[in-house]
């Protein structure tokens, strides 16, 4: 985490020009733009900067906007719960269908069945994560005005939230489930030519015990690993999806930083992408020891 | 082995009574009948040609103006219509291809060898150099694409080459993780240690002995990262912070369709249409690429 922190800290310094002038505009006096640099401590030296940077971080404060020059995290509370149920209503879409797709595609190798099943996934790898939602936008709410199109509605009305909620989350979870039934079916594959799996099949089993009772119970195991790397591809087309849907989040809000040259902003959200990353993959290394009894981490 | 030698080709394994071909010959043939593979490289041609014939095939010019014509819809003077600057849509697409292409070859071009020498320099010498540069990939793996890409061009700003260039370090790491791991097997090899043996020099070790070895994988991972290459322009300049307008690009055309949405959606899906076709023409090739190199993963 240090060394992310570290990292990103840097990217954010290298950037040629003056983040002070840059956030003010070019009308701004000079005597303003001094007192922004003075204000957001970017005339100490660097290491100065990284250290008071660590220490404010150390103590939960990501730091104050350059163009609001409110604390980061006012902006980022706000978003990050409809960043949060985005993703997760996408990732249940994407392996409630990801995963049986994979596996179907992967029993019935070389049919029909999987040559539609790979076309499909790769038109999805194929589509870029705005594109399915205007799609969906155009048909569902301009075309037969079932769904609001745009925003994330409010928690406190929870019919309006789901509904507004729909569109987007099919949305991302379409496209990840592209990714997830390409994977299963390749892991499905791999087990499917393990020599147990041929011995099961050998002593007579019928092919449907050999199926649920041997391949897929071990199949299951490096798919639950690889949920980590699908959250990854999730976070990241979720971004667009929030730009078309025009719903507030995270990667909407990254956007906007990135427009306005608010690098404060951006560096928050870049530490809080990280901090999720890694809470995703501890996450998922507990539950693969849960599903994996040989795996154990002292 | 015996007709080997008396024949003199350097292809091994050739049955007797079968003509004994070059490795390139053989793997050319493999992916000859590999369909979906054929068909791939046969849609990228298409897609070259258009962006090369650009000048001679587009019906009217891309970014001239005629603001009182502004939106009008599909005719047979102007078949996909115009947009709301009055620019011939199709002449718009037929250009947008130009860019797509050299982003997305240049960036992965970029990528991969800069990628692929930091593995093999990683996994050639090892230690400690190795160990931090596998480390830094490790991180910027663990961010999604886009939001990597997203950063970069904060850092950079807008504009073709410098969204070539945050592509291209985007891909980077990709290549990087790719090639360390093969490197680190070859160079235990008999072959290698007899060049290292004979004194060859150790660019020439990397270069004549390690690249080879790796080359077939690369090729598939450079095939599938050209088409999220143009994804992620497609993406990026949705945005609005990759290729900066007039210059037509896809992405950009879809962004600027969807406030015609509702009335002319054609804006925004013809241009969609391409890109789609672009990216799953580059996927369809990596996918058959990898079935020809890996029989296994089939």
């Amino acid at each position: 985490m240090l060394v992310v922190v570290t990292i990103i800290f840097l990217l954010v310094r290298v950037i040629p020009g003056d983040p002070a002038r840059a956030a003010l505009g070019d009308n701004a006096s000079e005597q303003t733009v001094q007192q922004l640099r003075e204000d957001l401590g970017l005339n100490a030296p660097l290491w100065e900067q990284y250290l008071n940077y660590l220490t404010d971080l150390a103590q939960g404060d990501l730091g104050t906007t350059m163009v609001t020059r409110a604390p980061a995290w006012d902006q980022i509370q706000f978003v990050l719960p409809h960043t949060l149920e985005l993703s997760l209503a996408a990732l249940i879409v994407a392996l409630s269908l990801g995963i049986p797709i994979g596996i179907i595609t992967a029993v019935r190798q070389n049919t029909a069945i999987d040559y539609i099943g790979r076309i499909v996934s790769l038109v999805g790898l194929s589509l870029p994560a705005f594109y399915l939602g205007l799609l969906l936008i155009y048909l569902f709410s301009a075309q037969w005005g079932l769904l609001p199109a745009i925003g994330a509605g409010d928690f406190s009305d929870p019919a309006d939230n789901l509904r507004r909620l729909i569109l987007p989350a099919v949305s991302l979870g379409l496209i990840e489930m592209a990714y997830v039934a390409r994977i299963t079916r390749s892991v499905m594959l791999g087990v499917l030519s393990d020599d147990y799996v041929r011995t099961a099949r050998a002593k007579g089993l019928a092919e449907r015990v050999v199926l649920y009772r041997h391949a897929f119970r071990s199949g299951l195991v490096p798919i639950v690993s690889l949920i980590g790397i699908f959250v990854i591809g999730l976070i990241g087309a979720s971004v667009l999806t929030e730009e078309v849907f025009a719903r507030p989040g995270l990667g909407r809000l990254m956007i906007g930083a990135t427009r306005q040259r608010d690098y404060t902003l951006l560096q928050a959200i870049m530490v809080l992408y990280a901090f999720i990353i890694i809470l995703v993959n501890i996450i998922v290394d507990i539950v693969y020891t849960m599903v994996d009894p040989r795996v154990r981490y002292d | 082995m015996a007709q080997l030698a008396s024949a003199g080709t350097p292809s091994g394994g050739g049955a007797p009574g079968v003509s004994l071909v070059s490795q390139r010959t053989r793997a050319w043939r493999t992916f000859r009948r590999n369909k979906s593979a054929v068909i791939g490289l046969g849609m990228i041609l298409v897609v070259l040609l258009v962006a090369l014939l650009a000048p001679l095939i587009a019906p009217h010019d891309p970014i001239a103006q005629s603001t009182i014509n502004r939106l009008e819809p599909a005719s047979s003077e102007h078949l996909l219509g115009r947009d709301d600057y009055g620019r011939d849509v199709l002449s718009r697409i037929i250009y947008g291809a130009q860019i797509a292409l050299l982003v997305g070859v240049a960036s992965v071009a970029l990528g991969g060898v800069l990628g692929t020498t930091m593995g093999i320099v990683a996994g050639y010498f090892g230690g400690r150099i190795g160990t931090v540069i596998m480390r830094v990939v490790d991180i910027l793996l663990s961010f999604p694409d886009l939001i990597t890409g997203l950063l970069v061009m904060a850092v950079l700003g807008t504009g073709t080459t410098k969204l070539i260039i945050a592509i291209g370090i985007t891909i980077t790491p990709r290549f990087a993780r790719l090639s360390y791991g093969p490197t680190m097997s070859v160079k235990e090899k008999e072959f290698v240690e007899a060049a290292r043996a004979l004194g060859q020099r150790t660019q020439l070790i990397l270069s004549r002995h390690i690249l080879p070895n790796v080359a077939g994988e690369l090729l598939v991972l450079a095939s599938l990262w050209t088409a999220q290459a143009i994804r992620l322009e497609a993406s990026l300049s949705f945005i609005g912070l990759g290729v900066q307008p007039p210059t037509p690009t896809w992405g950009q055309m879809i962004s600027d369709g969807t406030v015609y949405l509702t009335n002319l959606p054609l804006l925004s899906f013809a241009p969609g249409v391409a890109l789609i076709f672009t990216v799953f023409a580059f996927n369809l090739v990596g996918d058959g690429l990898r079935d020809v190199l890996d029989p296994k993963s089939k």
